[in-house]
């Protein structure tokens, strides 16, 4: 999946000499995943897909991936708003509750 | 300078920020950056998108970033601007600076004036979300008109808001002759990316003032944040223009506007609300889009 | 070879600033710096300079440009006064706590009410805890010499805090004296170019002023600490370095005139020193042992050497042009302080309030009283001299 990745060995400072300069940090670093926003999850019909990208470009996580063959979400990111499934064209994006699978 | 939403990059400068399910600041950043790609310096006042992005050690911005004070988003660019000239930084770097309506219609405005006046070279984008959200929904400049607000609460003596008009960003922007200035909503993402490229290769300061709707403010479902942009507009009570080289244009005006109760009937801020209200709020929307087209034409 | 010229003390300052060569300078008028900014943009009308100068539209935008420059790698100059200081009171944390070293230069004025524009040090003893550096100075030539010297203060690795260089309003700011300018090479050979990886960078970005929560907030503050103890060895090892390059030293942190043998002495910030260090040549002809400590670095607080002189004298006396009310004098207090424990007997004198004269014979009174308490006599130890109505 082509999308930035949980920094799940993110280590903080132990010590004063690794503590941050200032208010300063580098760029892009995800210490936690967004996962526990959700209780509701998207659910993709790859083959009713036509890839129009609409729930692609309104996903305000951008936690879509369209680098594959078909459309793949990020579930470390995917916070479970529904947008993707409200915009659908097609319908073929359902909401399921966290944990069950279509 | 069309923008193809298939051909856009995949790669996101924006990922992994704690705002609320379905934020439509989220997105019109997010789109934005996608525009303005990795060659940008952003900078925000103390703000949601600050408070979710930029939280040590979280860092969900993938570009230069800074935070600065509330005041003073317009002011710290011009000086990021002004510096990246002086030391010759190469002219594609975009100095971006995203702020919402209270840091920009409120206390923002002075700074954003003076670095209109100065016509300092930056792109500033006003994230509307009608009130100050990331203190928990205190009424704004740009407030709707009969919203509940936290401090626009109704009761026995109050509807909401009590100010008719929203303070109007884009004709302030235009009076002070900047090279280009628009409205946008997320629900038009073609449109206002291509506003946001136009404004990416044109000299000067450009405001863009997008409309982008809060499902915690405003009280809807996370999931219809675009539904409810796009019933904005065609309920007129947003509107997409654009005004450049002295001229105003509409981008879109829908043949016929839908009844505002579809949209104000979709949010909780709305839900003290009646028939008279609907139909009040009609005639101000009447009122107004007859003074813009007087103005636009 | 350096040139003289004879300067206003902002002209000296803008000299100061030009020579440090700034790649960005942003400002806001306000009287008594007003003739700073003037002739910085003198300095561009003429060709005499290069840097880029933002003429923005307040001082809270002065700061927050200065701000944002400082964020890209400038090398940036901004100056203010008085409502103007108080004005940027909000960015000068941002800039300190972020680690800008960008200088400014306070015009010491009185705030407002009453609305007054003459000077004395209630503006910036107001800002005393923003995390800046703060240096007073007693003449012309040392806003110069202060100016080129703060951009080496701040910038050096181990400091990284912004600097503030006050000079009295109009006392200083609209007087003129012969000054020295040194020659660019000369400043150039002293003050190398500002680099920094604390800015924004294309191939290693960063995210700056981000927030920071309660986690490692308390850790920041402690290393923010650490460099005004840095500060302190540098501010004296900056002006040694300096002395050598153009033969002028100001002390350091603190500066003692003939105060070595003194009995009593009065401590004083700013061009007053100037008229206590005459009265002591006066009152040493006449065989009084009176002397001057000059307090020239205002933050970081030079605290050792105050523990240093606990015992040295049978009085000090400390002028103020500043009061914080419902307490001291705000210079005493910090001596006070840092003098705990002392047998000296102490006394403060809160003078030149909003403009009003400090003249030599109001000195001559302090040391007086200062003779009067060291031997015995009891008084207030805070007091307002030279009221009308005394």
């Amino acid at each position: 999946m082509n999308k930035p990745k949980w920094n799940k060995d993110y280590k903080a400072p132990s010590s004063l000499d690794e503590m941050f300069f200032g208010s300063s940090n580098g760029v892009g670093i995800l210490p936690t995943p967004n996962s526990g926003f959700r209780t509701l999850h998207p659910e993709i019909d790859s083959k009713a897909c036509i890839k129009c990208m609409m729930c692609w470009v309104f996903c305000p996580e951008g936690c879509i991936d369209k680098s594959g063959e078909h459309l793949e979400i990020d579930m470390d990111y995917c916070k479970g708003c529904g947008i993707c499934a409200a915009e659908c064209p097609k319908n073929c994006i359902k909401m399921i509750k966290d944990g069950d699978t279509e | 300078m069309a923008v193809n939403i298939k051909n856009l990059p995949d790669e996101e400068l924006l990922y992994g920020a704690k705002t609320c399910q379905g934020c439509g600041v989220t997105l019109a950043a997010r789109l934005a950056l996608k525009v303005l790609g990795e060659k940008t310096c952003l900078a925000t006042p103390a703000c949601c998108f600050a408070a979710t992005t930029t939280v040590y050690p979280q860092s969900s911005i993938f570009v230069n970033n800074a935070i600065t004070a509330f005041p003073a988003l317009a002011s710290t660019i011009s000086g990021m601007a002004v510096a990246a000239e002086a030391l010759g930084w190469d002219e594609d770097i975009t100095i971006l600076g995203i702020a919402g309506d209270g840091g920009t219609v409120d206390i923002g405005l002075q700074a954003l004036s003076g670095a209109a006046e100065r016509n300092e070279n930056i792109i500033y984008i006003c994230v509307d979300n009608e009130a100050y959200m990331n203190t928990g929904n205190q009424r704004s400049g740009v407030t709707s008109y009969k919203a509940w607000t936290t401090t626009t609460p109704t009761g026995s003596c109050s509807k909401g808001e009590k100010n008719k008009f929203k303070k109007s960003l884009f004709e302030i922007m235009a009076a002070h002759r900047v090279p280009y200035t628009a409205t946008a909503s997320v629900a038009y993402p073609k449109d206002f990316m291509e506003k946001v490229e136009k404004a990416k290769n044109i000299k000067g300061c450009k405001v863009i003032h997008v409309m982008t709707p809060c499902p915690t403010g405003w009280g809807y479902d996370p999931a219809y944040t675009v539904k409810t942009a796009k019933l904005a507009v065609e309920c007129g009570l947003w509107y997409l223009a654009e005004y450049e080289n002295n001229e105003f244009k509409f981008n879109f005006v829908p043949k016929e506007f839908k009844p505002v109760e579809e949209y104000l009937k979709l949010q909780r801020r709305f839900r003290h609300l009646d028939e008279s209200d609907y139909r009040e709020i009609e005639a101000n929307r009447d009122i107004e889009w007859n003074r813009m087209r007087k103005r636009f034409a | 070879m350096s040139k003289k010229a004879f300067l206003s003390a902002n002209e000296a300052a803008a000299y100061g600033v030009k020579l440090s060569r700034p790649h960005v300078v942003s400002a806001y008028p306000i009287t008594p710096q007003t003739t700073l900014v003037e002739k910085i943009a003198d300095f561009l009308a003429n060709g005499e300079a290069d840097f880029k100068y933002m003429m923005v539209e307040s001082e809270h935008s002065a700061m927050a440009s200065a701000l944002g420059a400082s964020m890209m790698g400038a090398r940036t100059f901004t100056a203010s006064s008085s409502q103007g200081l108080l004005y940027m009171c909000e960015m000068l944390s941002y800039v300190s706590g972020a680690r800008f070293p960008i200088v400014m230069v306070d015009a010491n004025r009185s705030i407002a009410t009453p609305w007054n524009i003459f000077g004395d040090q209630r503006d910036a003893m107001a800002m005393r805890d923003s995390g800046w550096i703060m240096l007073y100075v007693e003449s012309g030539q040392e806003a110069l010499d202060t100016v080129i010297q703060a951009y080496k203060i701040a910038e050096d690795p181990e400091v990284m805090t912004p600097v503030m260089v006050n000079i009295d309003g109009f006392t200083l700011t609209h007087t003129y004296d012969m000054v020295e300018i040194p020659e660019q090479e000369e400043v150039d050979s002293f003050l190398p170019p500002y680099s920094t990886t604390n800015k924004m960078d294309m191939k290693d970005p960063k995210t700056l002023c981000m927030s920071v929560g309660p986690d490692f907030h308390t850790e920041g503050r402690f290393l923010q600490q650490k460099a005004f103890e840095a500060a302190k060895r540098k501010i004296v090892s900056v002006n040694d370095e300096y002395a050598k390059l153009t033969g002028r030293s100001y002390g350091g942190l603190i500066e003692e005139y003939r105060a070595d043998d003194a009995e009593v002495v009065l401590v004083a910030v700013g061009s007053v020193a100037g008229t206590v260090r005459v009265v002591v040549d006066e009152m040493r002809e006449a065989g009084k042992k009176v002397g001057l400590i000059k307090l020239r670095s205002f933050r970081p607080f030079p605290k050792e050497y105050f523990e240093s002189i606990r015992d040295k004298f049978k009085a000090v006396g400390v002028i103020d042009r500043s009061i914080s009310f419902g307490f001291d004098g705000t210079v005493f207090s910090e001596v006070k302080s840092a003098m705990y424990g002392s047998s000296a007997k102490m006394a403060n004198y809160i003078v030149g309030l909003g403009g009003r004269d400090i003249p030599k014979h109001q000195i001559e009174t302090m040391f007086s009283k200062l003779f009067g308490i060291a031997s015995g006599k009891n008084e207030a130890e805070v007091q307002f001299l030279g009221m009308r109505w005394e």
